[in-house]
């Protein structure tokens, strides 16, 4: 099976077209419910044949539902490691269902339905999640979206669901709603008025969590979080995403005061800082993922401040996603070494910053 | 609001300690706090399944509670302290006791409340869970070298399926 995003629009990264609130902050909104198929072992436990039960049934119901008819099924099992790779860059399936953890090799039955903004994957580390991914600052959206699916799915297969626990989950911390949601959000100016150390301890006073750009276990990056809820029981879906919205609203508020802050204080410092990274991305001839990450953060900022103008946030947001290994190696069509693909993202981010450049100044 | 230790820098912590059965709350700065080991500045976050398979491994309730193994999935509890991941729904009620100290110790609470569900009627879902006991049965049979059980089973597991 040969990997064709083309029917997503915009192969399925709109979700960062910076188009939601609060975008020069926040890149996008993303929740997911798990889910498990009554009458089967959890997908860790499940055998192959089970396995591919479980996707037959859903592939049934997702059939019927309209919200979900112009989707577009996409077999992980049957892909190619490379293909695997973008799904995961593109946040469209999880390193899990990709097949790229060691200690969780790939999957029969594997599974992706994509539609926009939506997408529900098969034989995760549960037989479902449903995932919903939007620009911007847009919980409550996010969320309408999903329980609409949740519910039409949930009326046509029967789901694991306990009296007191609540949904069932393979992995315990997820029990009850079964549901995280999480918000990407750049937050640079808290990292270098060094602020963020209090922000951060203050979410975990208040039962939520940080990560990387890739969720669970992975590092931060160019200074960008994800702030997710901690606890998915004994709290409705209401009060979980009430409380995210309260707290990261505040945060948002923390950052653009830090970012009024800079520009007061130390305001040539920053520009220079800033035009510097536009000017390394712009004729840089090798760049690592980091060195990328960390100067379009810089860019990024400069552009939320309008010392930079002319540039999408869109162009960068889109720049995080192709500038990462597997894309790169796709775009030119062969496998790359590790300096190769330095060379290949210098190349990538020049033309793509080129191409906007006339404006820019 | 000034730190309760050094009585100088603002609080940014809010520390609760239980000494004695006391509950008591500090507000401390962040060096103060960090001189108590609680961490205030940016790190790669913990994995958050390292903390929760501590608390796994840290469970009261008598290992006697946890013997045998899931009539459906046949996992057992040491299975589960290896992955951290339950084999399938039935677990939740073959180790009830142990998931529900867990289950409140990572959640702070052991009930559901948010949106309840009921799922569809069906009859394959009964046939299903007829077949997964039939399976565990078959599974045993074979390990105990039953194989004229194990041949009737299989038939009766083809019948369903």
């Amino acid at each position: 099976m040969t990997l064709d995003l083309s029917l997503l629009s915009d192969g399925g990264v709109r979700w960062l077209d910076a188009s939601g609130s609060h975008s020069d902050v926040v890149l996008s909104t993303r929740v997911r419910l798990a889910r498990n198929v009554e009458g089967y072992a959890f997908t860790g436990r499940a055998r192959d044949g089970e396995r591919l039960r479980v996707l037959a049934l859903v592939r049934d119901a997702l059939r019927k539902l309209p919200g979900m008819s112009d989707s577009v099924v996409v077999r992980v099992d049957e892909l190619e490691p490379g293909d695997r790779a973008i799904l995961f860059e593109r946040h469209l399936v999880s390193k899990e269902l990709a097949g790229l953890e060691a200690q969780h090799p790939l999957r029969s039955g594997a599974a992706v339905y994509l539609s926009d903004g939506l997408s529900v994957m098969i034989n995760e580390e549960d037989h479902l999640r449903l995932q919903s991914l939007q620009s911007g600052f847009e919980l409550r959206a996010a969320y309408a979206a999903l329980d609409r699916v949740d519910r039409e799915i949930g009326a046509r297969v029967p789901f694991s669901y306990h009296p007191e626990f609540g949904f069932l989950t393979a992995c315990p911390t997820n029990v009850g709603t079964g549901m995280r949601a999480s918000v990407l959000i750049h937050l640079p100016g808290l990292v270098l008025t060094k602020e963020i150390g209090r922000v951060l301890a203050g979410l975990q006073q208040m039962g939520l969590t940080y990560r990387g750009l890739y969720g669970e276990g992975s590092e931060v990056v160019g200074n960008f979080f994800q702030i997710s809820n901690q606890t998915t029981l004994g709290r409705s879906e209401e009060d979980l995403l009430d409380q995210l919205i309260r707290v990261v609203g505040h945060v948002i508020e923390r950052e653009e005061e830090a970012r009024r802050v800079l520009l007061r204080d130390a305001g040539y410092i920053i520009e220079d800082k800033l035009w510097r990274a536009y000017g390394t991305l712009r004729y840089a001839r090798s760049l690592t993922f980091e060195e990328a990450m960390n100067y379009l953060s810089g860019v990024r900022l400069a552009v939320g401040l309008k010392l930079i103008r002319g540039l999408s946030v869109y162009t960068l947001n889109k720049l995080l996603i192709f500038s990462q290994a597997a894309h790169l190696a796709a775009a030119e069509g062969r496998s790359l070494t590790e300096s190769e693909t330095n060379l290949a993202r210098a190349r990538y981010v020049r033309k793509a910053l080129e191409d906007d450049a006339g404006a820019v100044g | 609001m000034v730190c309760d230790n050094c009585h100088e820098r603002d609080a940014v912590v809010n520390l609760t300690t239980i000494e004695n059965n006391a509950v008591r709350q500090l507000h401390l700065c962040e060096q103060c706090a960090a001189e108590r080991g609680v961490e205030t500045s940016v790190s790669v976050p913990k994995h958050p399944l390292g903390e929760f398979l501590q608390a796994v491994q840290q469970q009261s309730v008598p290992a006697s509670a946890d013997a045998g193994k899931c009539a459906f999935c046949g996992l057992t509890m040491k299975d589960f302290r290896a992955t951290g991941r339950m084999g399938c729904a039935r677990c939740y009620s073959t180790f009830e006791p142990s998931m529900r100290e867990l289950l409140r110790r990572v959640h702070g609470s052991t009930r559901h409340i948010g949106r309840t569900y009921r799922a569809p009627h069906d009859e394959v879902l009964e046939s299903v869970s007829v077949l997964g006991e039939l399976r565990e049965k078959l599974r045993r049979a074979i390990e105990q070298e039953q194989f004229e059980v194990a041949a009737q089973l299989r038939d009766r597991i083809k019948v369903l399926e």
